[in-house]
């Protein structure tokens, strides 16, 4: 069992996890395993490690920029696998690579996944890897004991979603609302409908994201599902104090002020 | 994902409806102007002694080039589909004066997204843009090109989609893009194919044509694909020069790679990072080739070279002198790789897709040639 399960299945009866987007590599390479192990004191049960890339369509502004500071700092996929090997010589948090194709096509996707295990990473997102050609990205990740998370957005239709479920393991990301990353005033009402269909074709773990910043979104989003990410409100925490040394304090007083909104499971 | 589905099953449906083919034929000749004109450059042909060079006259076409084959055909699409709001990206802004004249024909909403870099180059089209009710919106993230208008304009379509449509400009993005785009600019080669039999009696040696992200190429090269012996030649964006950052020329500095939804051949670094582009031609100045381009090269039935901003300067001015036409900077790119070859082609046909204008390119072609007097 991967640490991503071993999380889900431990919290099962609990809570939701609290799950943490960073832009490894902002404000720099050194800097991100002190984030890291901040927001995990601060209660963020999952890190999914963000891989800057140069022409990140998904994102919205807040990450498109982190990206270019981590990029300007020097951060390549390479140096983002060294980040995690530090986190994981102190700590047993589960970490998910969230990354664009590019990057991985160029690094080799055997390479990676044979390095990334090493590493101590436990799974892969590849953000614009749509699932019809997901079979020897998964395939090569699997085969180094990573678990493979594929998104499902509310405009994806009923075959989409089945292929989501066969190709995912670990957890299955619900993109909250159509639409770009990005903190948004209030939880999209589509999210709803969206993990019930899921809940159809899968017994995997679901968890929320996309738009999601404040503690009333994460007791929301944490009804609905069994994990809440959480991304943009922490990436603009370090824009605006990547430079101060309270930029750890900070995020995990944020990271604890979200997680003691997670709501409790009734015995 | 789902979007591309959709769209993918309203073009395939469309594409086989007769209303749907027959107006847009109708708007293609009474609105854009086709078929353009299929002219022997002659005086240019005698000066290099070699082969005759035809030019296919997309730049005669209503806003000035071929760019509008495709938007009559996407915006006739985007009506069936019921999408009331139409986003576009724009490099040079042909495209974007495309987009906005047939979202004006149609009274539908128009947004345009265009580089800053772009939009200082060009601020003729943009003020165009404007002018016929588009909303045009800068980019600044990124390179400020081409690259990063599409990646916004796909933003914008992932998060407007119910009432959207992107009305992509080139042979890129995801599939049914570049096949769809192809389709609609087909038009160009069925067309240049069928006069040059009736003028000629024969086919072309060689077809020329500049390639950015490819849409008057693949247009033009298509209805060739089959005519082994026609040989087919994109030109590349060789800008400054071949080193890093300096030029656009994906198979000569380029690498498979995934941009925006397309496998193909990409100018990236070691870690797969885009490279930032240069080409004094903003529609050619792109990181990444469209798809079919990438395969045409892979089973070398197109060959692709890649062309200075220098070279492309001279063959505008040439043709200028010698035809009384300013082309495109863009389209200049084909011209020169085809001025290069014209002289051991004796007995031969060249075919130059000379696929838009240069009203646009005013200001760039004073800056680089100067400030000309009488005669000079």
């Amino acid at each position: 069992m991967t640490r991503i399960s071993a999380l889900f299945e431990r919290l099962r009866s609990e809570r939701p996890a609290l799950v943490a987007y960073i832009t490894a590599g902002d404000p720099s390479p050194e800097r991100t395993p002190a984030i890291v192990a901040a927001l995990e004191r601060g209660g963020a049960d999952l890190i999914e490690l963000g891989v800057p890339f140069s022409d990140p369509v998904a994102d919205g502004p807040v990450i498109q920029k982190a990206s270019e500071r981590a990029l300007r700092a020097g951060t390549s996929l390479r140096s983002v696998l060294d980040i995690a090997r530090q986190v994981r010589a102190q700590s047993e948090i589960p970490i998910l690579l969230f990354t664009y194709l590019n990057p991985v096509i160029r690094y080799g996707m055997d390479e990676l996944a044979r390095d990334a295990e090493a590493a101590g990473v436990d799974g892969c997102l590849l953000t614009d890897l749509s699932v019809e050609e997901a079979e020897p990205f998964v395939a090569a990740l699997r085969a180094a004991h990573l678990d493979t998370v594929f998104l499902a957005a509310p405009t994806s239709t009923p075959e989409r979603r089945r292929l989501v479920a066969r190709h995912s393991s670990g957890f299955i990301y619900l993109v909250s609302r159509t639409g770009v990353t990005g903190e948004k005033d209030s939880l999209s009402d589509a999210v709803a409908p969206l993990a019930a269909a899921m809940r159809e074709v899968t017994g995997l773990p679901l968890a929320i994201g996309f738009g999601i910043s404040r503690p009333e979104h994460v007791a929301a989003a944490g009804r609905l599902a069994d994990g809440v990410v959480v991304g943009s409100a922490f990436v603009r925490l370090v824009e605006q104090h990547g430079a101060d040394p309270s930029l750890e304090d900070r995020l995990e007083a944020f990271a604890r002020e979200l997680s003691s909104a997670l709501p409790r499971r009734q015995p | 994902m789902a979007p591309l589905e959709e769209l993918e099953k309203a073009y395939l449906e469309a594409r086989e409806d007769r209303v749907f083919r027959e107006e847009l034929r109708g708007l293609l000749e009474n609105y854009a102007g086709r078929p353009t004109p299929l002219y022997l450059a002659r005086r240019l042909s005698e000066s290099l002694g070699g082969a005759s060079i035809y030019l296919k006259r997309e730049d005669l076409l209503h806003t000035g080039a071929h760019k509008i084959n495709n938007c009559l055909g996407q915006i006739l699409l985007a009506r069936r589909m019921g999408k009331r709001r139409i986003i576009a990206e724009t490099g040079a802004g042909q495209h974007g004066v495309a987009t906005a004249t047939v979202c004006a024909l149609f009274g539908l909403e128009c947004v345009v997204y265009m580089g800053e870099e772009d939009m200082r180059r060009q601020r003729l089209n943009v003020f165009r843009m404007r002018l016929l009710g588009a909303k045009v919106v800068g980019v600044s993230a990124g390179s400020r090109t081409l690259k990063d208008a599409i990646s916004e304009a796909m933003r914008d379509w992932v998060t407007n989609v119910n009432d959207t449509h992107y009305l992509l400009g080139s042979a890129l993005g995801a599939h049914p893009y570049p096949m769809m785009v192809r389709d609609f600019q087909r038009v160009i080669g069925e067309e240049a194919r069928r006069q040059m039999l009736e003028r000629e009696g024969r086919l072309p040696d060689a077809i020329f044509a500049c390639v950015g992200g490819g849409s008057n190429a693949i247009g033009i090269f298509h209805p060739f694909l089959e005519d082994r012996n026609v040989k087919l030649v994109g030109a590349e964006a060789g800008g400054r020069s071949l080193a890093p950052g300096e030029h656009a020329a994906r198979f000569a500095g380029g690498a498979p790679g995934v941009l925006q939804g397309t496998y193909s051949y990409l100018l990236q670094d070691d870690n797969g990072q885009v490279l930032p582009t240069h080409s004094v031609s903003a529609g050619l100045d792109y990181a990444a080739i469209g798809p079919e381009h990438a395969w045409l090269h892979d089973v070398n039935r197109a060959e692709y070279v890649s062309v200075s901003d220098g070279e492309a300067l001279d063959a505008a001015r040439v043709l200028a002198r010698m035809e009384g036409i300013i082309p495109a900077l863009e389209s200049a790119h084909g011209l020169a790789e085809a001025l290069k070859r014209a002289p051991a082609g004796k007995g031969q046909i060249f075919l130059v897709n000379l696929s838009g204008r240069g009203d646009k390119d005013m200001d760039i072609y004073r800056q680089n040639i100067g400030d000309l007097d009488d005669a000079d």
